[in-house]
């Protein structure tokens, strides 16, 4: 039997560029800051890929974002994945939580699938609040923590090791299911050449907000219930004082500031 | 405007205590409740919830505890989260705040889809301004700070960061009122089939006052002993960088940063580690941060307070001999 399997894909600012910054209007400077598919989200993507190889079938990406995330997406595909669904609409910027969990609610609702993965979290706002949220909409048994993904197509179950802080339990639900997975499902595969070529020829469809039966005042910022009251940026740290010279001088400098701070 | 209770909904440790993370989140909802006036109250929802209920009742005024049967051996949060749920929707609550670990985050998502709330997440800070929460979160990997607040009328959720907050009993204990649970469940329970126990459960890192991580440089097991050993020695927790979990010398509970934990603690002595954004993220805020490496040029070199430029096995030697010295 095989899988049907919908990614969660949020495309972030890429955390290594360092170029994050907020416009005016208090949201993300899109133009500033070059997109990348998160990071946590690669690690559900190769797990799709793996679960998808053993037992056949298919994975689609999906995103909410501005419309040059088709290119973000891209990457995903040359690693493999099958097909890609951007909603976007110029409707839907400044969006919060709740509009975008309705959107991607909405979109998830047109396609068919056996289990939803998403991401722990992702870099820019570490929230990782959406998948419950979207299980709990559509009703979908949720896994989360996932070290480990295990389904059994014929059973129409699928079992996952959720991380507990003394090791692991072991979770049963039937699918579909909705799993949010960790870095444990193990390193996202880097795009072959081959991949990369056949991305160019894989579908992206994009949903606007009228396709998905959103109401444009329902989402966006005028729609959000949360705001952005004031950005600064962190405090600077004090000074670097860099020893070079024998170990015994770096031990002795290390010794002498732990002393000094009474962390010894 | 008559104002309800600043609300926490409570996590339950596997033996049943009230989380670490809870008694901080629950002192934020003490100091947010006495700001706007309704006070405090909690929430604990597990098979038997008396123990935790009783030890959350030391920091807030008011404590609702629900013996829920399904929620032991079914996965928790989502459970605790229905019955927290019609909790609130009668209470008319003037903000809940959750953890932001993986437990509180999914009592939170779930929560908010049931009530149809907003969600601000990962609070490293929050005051009570205009009759609402002023949240402080940090964005980006920690490159800026953004205050939030619901919009107006609103009552929302906030997922709250650990050690954010010291967690600080109130002067009298608050009253706990046991509720039986009421109505099914309507979300789907997930059964927990097997729990395993992994080796020796090492000090858990976000609890830690003292860490020391290696990273990539560490170079191997004997390496990663060396670290282990200076961190008996200053009786801090070990952690470690995404490269060295890849490379199997610390299991992943011990790593730090973008795809690991965030910690704060007050001494973060780096071994071996370049100080990337993606490690970065999860320790800039340590009190003290030390780093020992080959490369003065480091990233590492922008953000600790002291480094020693040196090959780290000679350098720790003699730090552990250092320290071993002064007794």
């Amino acid at each position: 039997m095989p899988l049907r399997i919908v990614v969660l894909t949020k495309p972030v600012p890429d955390p290594a560029a360092a170029a994050e910054r907020l416009g005016p209007d208090g949201r993300l400077d899109r133009a500033a800051s070059p997109a990348v598919i998160n990071g946590n989200d690669e690690y559900t993507l190769e797990a799709a890929l793996k679960l998808v190889e053993a037992h056949g079938g298919e994975v689609a990406l999906l995103a909410m974002a501005p419309p040059n995330a088709v290119e973000t997406l891209r990457k995903g595909l040359a690693m493999g994945a099958h097909r890609g669904v951007l909603v976007t609409d110029p409707a839907l910027a400044g969006s919060d939580y709740g509009a975008t969990i309705a959107a991607l609610v909405a979109a998830l609702q047109g396609l068919e699938y056996d289990l939803v993965l998403a991401g722990f979290d992702s870099s820019d706002g570490v929230g990782g609040v959406i998948g419950a949220a979207v299980a709990t909409k559509l009703g979908l048994p949720y896994l989360s923590s996932a070290a480990k993904v295990e389904p059994d197509p014929d059973a129409g179950t699928v079992r996952v090791r959720r991380i507990s802080a003394t090791g692991f339990d072991v979770l049963e639900a039937p699918m579909p299911a909705l799993i949010v997975g960790t870095q444990l499902l193990g390193e996202p595969r880097y795009p072959s050449l081959k991949g990369i070529m056949a991305a160019r020829q894989k579908e992206v469809a994009t949903k606007s907000i009228s396709d998905l039966g959103l109401d444009a005042g329902a989402v966006g910022a005028g729609a959000a219930r949360t705001k952005v009251t004031g950005t600064e940026k962190p405090p600077a740290r004090g000074a670097t004082q860099v020893v070079r010279g024998s170990a015994e001088e770096g031990a002795k400098a290390i010794v002498d500031l732990l002393a000094s701070r009474r962390l010894i | 405007m008559a104002a309800g209770a600043v609300w926490v909904v409570a996590e339950v440790a596997a033996d049943g205590s009230l989380a670490k993370s809870s008694t901080e989140v629950a002192t934020l909802a003490r100091t947010l409740g006495e700001a706007a006036g309704g006070g405090s109250a909690g929430i604990v929802v597990a098979g038997d919830p008396a123990g935790a209920a009783a030890e959350l009742a030391k920091y807030v005024g008011r404590v609702v505890a629900v013996a829920e049967p399904a929620a032991a051996g079914n996965a928790w949060a989502q459970v605790a989260a229905q019955r927290a749920a019609a909790i609130l929707a009668s209470e008319s609550p003037a903000t809940v705040l959750t953890g932001a670990g993986p437990d509180g985050r999914d009592v939170a998502g779930t929560t908010a889809a049931l009530l149809d709330r907003p969600v601000l997440v990962n609070a490293t800070a929050a005051t009570w301004t205009e009759g609402g929460p002023s949240v402080e979160m940090s964005v980006f990997g920690g490159k800026l700070v953004t205050t939030s607040a619901f919009t107006d009328g609103e009552w929302g959720i906030v997922t709250v960061r650990p050690n954010v907050v010291t967690a600080e009993p109130a002067a009298s204990a608050g009253a706990v009122e046991n509720l039986a649970p009421e109505g099914d469940l309507s979300l789907p329970l997930v059964k927990v089939v097997d729990q395993v126990q992994e080796a020796a459960a090492a000090l858990p890192i976000e609890e830690a006052r003292l860490i020391v991580a290696g990273g990539r440089g560490v170079g191997g097991d004997e390496g990663f002993a060396l670290v282990r050993e200076i961190a008996e020695e200053l009786g801090a927790a070990v952690g470690a960088t995404r490269a060295a979990v890849d490379s199997g010398w610390i299991p992943y509970a011990q790593q730090i940063g973008q795809t690991g934990k965030i910690v704060k603690p007050q001494l973060y002595l780096a071994l071996g580690i370049s100080g990337a954004i993606q490690h970065k993220v999860g320790m800039q805020t340590a009190g003290t941060i030390i780093g020992v490496n080959r490369d003065p040029d480091a990233p590492i070199a922008e953000f600790a307070d002291l480094l020693v430029v040196g090959d780290l096995f000679e350098v720790g030697k003699a730090l552990l001999a250092e320290l071993r010295a002064r007794g």
